[in-house]
């Protein structure tokens, strides 16, 4: 049997409610707070990025799956917003563990999906027998430009999976990905701030591969929507998640566990991963998940997880994620979010 | 550019190893070459643990540019369990939230950049333990 | 050991000095010090600096100060040990003479600091780069932590605190050349610009340009000068502790002034009750308290008490920093060990003026480097 083993995720303390950058750019909060589901998103400290949150979780991951960081045989870390363009993540990652130095290290991207493929990956390296241990993160601090609809939801927070074949707390039953070359969103090198295609983003990208992904995961694993406990679709805002759920037959009941998006933004590579770490912190022993990510440009991995009599004792090993959410809220105004986020131009040599 | 001088110290900074004296049982941290509680000069590796309590602390207004855009931020002196004594800045807190014997832990975070295009320099930094 | 005796001194004045460079500064104060102790003759010279590296981006100056000195080819030595570079200056002179390898050596000390260099990080330098500058605490940060102890341990207080920097302003006021002189309020002190809670500005020595120099001799060469009354030597004591502040087991107790002040007393026979003035190393308010907690002037926890009762404001029985201390008189750091030995001997040769402490013969200093990792203690003794 080969899952997980471990879990940890992490989100930042600080947050700016979507209200906030309404009134900054003359919008209506209300419209905001319907139109998307969002109340407010998580923002990076200063001293956070990719690589911090990336650390905050994995270590988490490791403590609840009670091994030893040197047994970890691969790490990946899937991320929009690697803090380099050039050098990985991963090396500091492991080196902060303890993880390295003998072990294979990539950083992935694929915009918001990012941290499935490290996931996938993850999981079928063990399953090929290669090693007994390794970890798939997903994790972000993205950046919408200012005043674009992405600035509500473009949030920071991650989510670490550790793959092995012992004492599996969610085994993986199936894997599926649905892939098309469809630009809904991109940023090109030295552009600070994505583009995307507006509606585009809807029907033809998000829709379509998390439909298709679903559609052929339920059909290749012979499950029916009813037969989960909770699923979690990627969550670019509160709207698209539930509606291809509704589409596919699955109950908000369902979707409620894992659906973080409401409160945390959308954490891009980390939003589905901690979606689903959201759903391990309380699931009982065999149910069913479904996860289905998205990464614009586009692509959904779909997976698909039994939980197992392991799991009720590693929940309380370490913080939960909606507990992180909850706990030591710090509200940036959006002058202190600006200087967090770097949007005003400063003097060397920051 | 300070990658050479960076990387030496990075099993103290990302990992917390520590010096063991094999004399007297002093934790040492960094490690030294030799103890000053007992002039042995072996020492075997040790890992700090990432508990402690908040000794004492300042709120650094001005601060040198690699910190400036972080003000006003806290740093203070922290005895981690075991004993050992190091100084970082506490993160995540308002001031008025700690005092002398708050309980803390390390988190690993972002430290400084000496300019825009040079490394990210990591490290640890405390934040209060709100259990 | 031969005796030795302080028979010139010199000094620049303290503050903002644009038309004044590094070499400038240090000449300047070199020439008035050979001028005041009328010899030609110089057998060699130190150079107190902490930083010209950082501050100008001169090194080697020891050589240079020779040069523009018109000294060479005699040897220079430039001395480093952060803010106590002056003091340790002045005891490299002292020991060169009392070991009978020279009869007369100039020691002086500079700091450039006002020349662009970004002031804080250059201080900063002076703590362990590695794990406590690299956590982004700054100078005053250190000396806060220290504070924040203090005030957690003895209930000292942040009025307290103040009425340091008013003393030593009062001070400051009557010398002339001070970078402040003039007097402040407590009130301006606890409103004064938050720069490392709970210090503010004006709890800080501030940023200075300035050099200071003395020329001491062996007996032989000083009793057969007729111009000052002669002013002796009588201890140069140096300690060290440990280099980081979290290091120390009690963060409010500097073991090296301590240490330094013990040798100092067994070496001039003397205690601190013989002690009649002293120049105090006050970068920030709470090391003078911390300082004379050390020496003995006060019990641990009641510097500031006996700060209160005036007893260390001029008039008092101990005056403490008649020249303004660093607080007023400004801390050009390399120089300031420097210049509080030419505060002294001025005090012991009666010549201060309206700050003059009446009939004081025995003064002491004290200067340390970074929170008190290393320090020096000199005791002078002034003609009876």
């Amino acid at each position: 049997m080969v899952g997980i083993v471990g879990w940890g995720a992490y989100v930042p303390c600080y947050r700016i409610k979507a209200e906030t950058i309404a009134r900054q750019w003359g919008g209506d909060p209300e419209s905001v707070r319907k139109g998307l589901l969002l109340e407010e998103k998580t923002v990076p400290g200063m001293d956070e990025d990719t690589i911090t949150i990336s650390v905050a979780a994995a270590r988490d991951a490791i403590e609840r799956a009670g091994i030893a960081p040197h047994e970890i045989g691969a790490v990946y870390i899937g991320s929009e917003s690697h803090p380099y363009a050039v050098k990985p993540s991963g090396t500091v990652l492991i080196d902060a563990l303890g993880i390295g130095p003998h072990v294979h290290v990539a950083d992935y991207e694929f915009a918001c999906k990012a941290g499935t493929e490290a996931m996938f990956v993850a999981y079928s390296l063990v399953k090929a027998g290669q090693m007994k241990y390794a970890l798939g993160i997903g994790a972000d601090t993205s950046q919408g430009a200012p005043g674009d609809a992405l600035e509500y939801t473009a949030s920071a927070g991650g989510a670490a999976f550790i793959m092995g074949d012992d004492k599996v707390v969610a085994e993986i039953q199936a894997t599926y990905s649905y892939t098309s070359d469809t630009p809904d969103f991109w940023r090109k090198e030295l552009e600070h701030y994505p583009q995307h295609a507006g509606r585009f983003t809807g029907e033809p990208a998000y829709f379509r591969h998390v439909l298709a992904a679903a559609r052929g995961i339920l059909e290749q694993s012979g499950h029916q929507p009813q037969d989960f406990a909770y699923a979690v679709f990627h969550m670019p805002n509160g709207k698209f998640p539930l509606k291809a759920a509704k589409t596919l037959g699955f109950t908000r009941e369902q979707m409620e566990e894992g659906l973080l998006v409401t409160t945390m933004g959308n954490t891009y590579s980390g939003s589905s991963p901690t979606g689903l770490a959201a759903i391990l912190d309380v699931a009982r022993p065999g149910d069913l998940i479904l996860l289905v990510s998205f990464g614009s440009g586009a692509g959904s991995d779909a997976f698909v997880f039994q939980t197992t009599d392991h799991l009720p004792a590693l929940q309380d090993k370490a913080p939960k994620i909606r507990t992180l959410l909850e706990r030591n809220r710090r509200y940036l105004d959006y002058g202190q979010y600006a200087k967090f986020r770097r949007k005003i131009i400063f003097n060397s040599p920051v | 550019m300070k990658s050479a001088q960076y990387i030496r110290e990075v099993p103290q900074r990302y990992r917390l190893e520590a010096g063991k004296c094999t004399g007297c049982g002093k934790l040492h941290f960094p490690p030294r070459l030799v103890c000053d509680g007992c002039g042995s000069r072996e020492f075997e590796a040790a890992t700090l643990p990432r508990q402690g309590t908040l000794l004492t602390w300042t709120v650094i207004h001005a601060a040198p540019p690699q910190f400036s855009l972080e003000t006003p931020y806290v740093v203070g002196i922290v005895e981690l369990d075991g004993g050992v004594r190091l100084t970082c800045q506490v993160a995540d807190c308002d001031p008025e939230e700690l005092a002398v014997g708050a309980p803390v832990e390390l988190v690993f975070r972002r430290i400084k950049e000496d300019n825009a295009a040079d490394i990210i320099q990591y490290g640890y930094k405390a934040v209060l333990r709100r259990e | 050991m031969r005796d030795v005796f302080i028979i010139g001194t010199g000094m620049t004045p303290f503050g903002e000095l644009w038309d004044r460079s590094l070499r400038d500064l240090y000449v300047e104060a070199a020439l008035a010090a050979i001028d005041d102790a009328a010899v030609d003759r110089l057998d060699s010279m130190y150079v107190g600096c902490m930083t010209s590296g950082l501050f100008v981006g001169q090194e080697h100056i020891g050589a240079l100060m020779a040069d523009y000195l018109g000294r060479t080819p005699i040897p220079a030595t430039r001395v480093e040990s952060a803010c106590a570079s002056g003091g340790i200056a002045v005891r490299q002179a002292y020991l060169e003479i009392a070991s009978g390898a020279s009869e007369v050596v100039l020691a002086g000390g500079v700091e450039k600091m006002n020349d662009g260099a970004d002031v804080t990080s250059a201080l900063a330098a002076a703590s362990d780069q590695e794990y406590e500058a690299y956590q982004g605490i700054t100078f005053p940060g250190l000396y806060a932590l220290i504070a924040r102890a203090h005030m957690h341990r003895y209930g000292t207080t942040r009025e307290q605190l103040a009425r340091v920097a008013v003393k030593n302003h009062r001070h400051g006021a009557l010398n002339p050349k001070a970078q402040f002189q003039f007097e402040i309020t407590i009130d301006q002190v606890l409103n004064s610009t938050q720069v490392a809670d709970p210090l503010r500005l004006l709890d800080c020595s501030p940023v200075t340009d300035g050099a200071a120099a003395v020329i001491l001799a062996s007996a032989e060469v000083a009793g057969k000068l007729k111009g000052h009354p002669a002013v002796k030597i009588t201890a140069s004591a140096q300690a060290s502790d440990t280099f980081a502040l979290h290091n120390r087991q009690d963060l409010t107790h500097l073991g090296a002034v301590q240490r330094a002040g013990e040798l100092a007393f067994i070496q001039a026979g003397r205690t601190i009750d013989d002690i009649d003035v002293v120049e105090l190393h006050d970068c920030f308010t709470i090391a003078e308290l911390c300082a004379m907690e050390a020496l003995g002037i006060a019990e641990p926890g009641k510097a500031a008490a006996l700060v209160e009762t005036g007893e260390t404001t001029l008039g008092g029985r101990l005056p403490i920093n008649t020249s303004g201390g660093l607080k007023a008189k400004g801390h050009p750091v390399g120089a300031s060990g420097v210049a509080q030995i030419v505060e002294l001997t001025t005090q012991l040769r009666g010549t201060a003026g309206k700050r003059q402490v009446e009939g004081a013969r025995l003064a002491l200093a004290q200067n340390m480097g970074g929170t008190g990792a290393s320090c020096t203690v000199h005791i002078l003794e002034g003609a009876a």
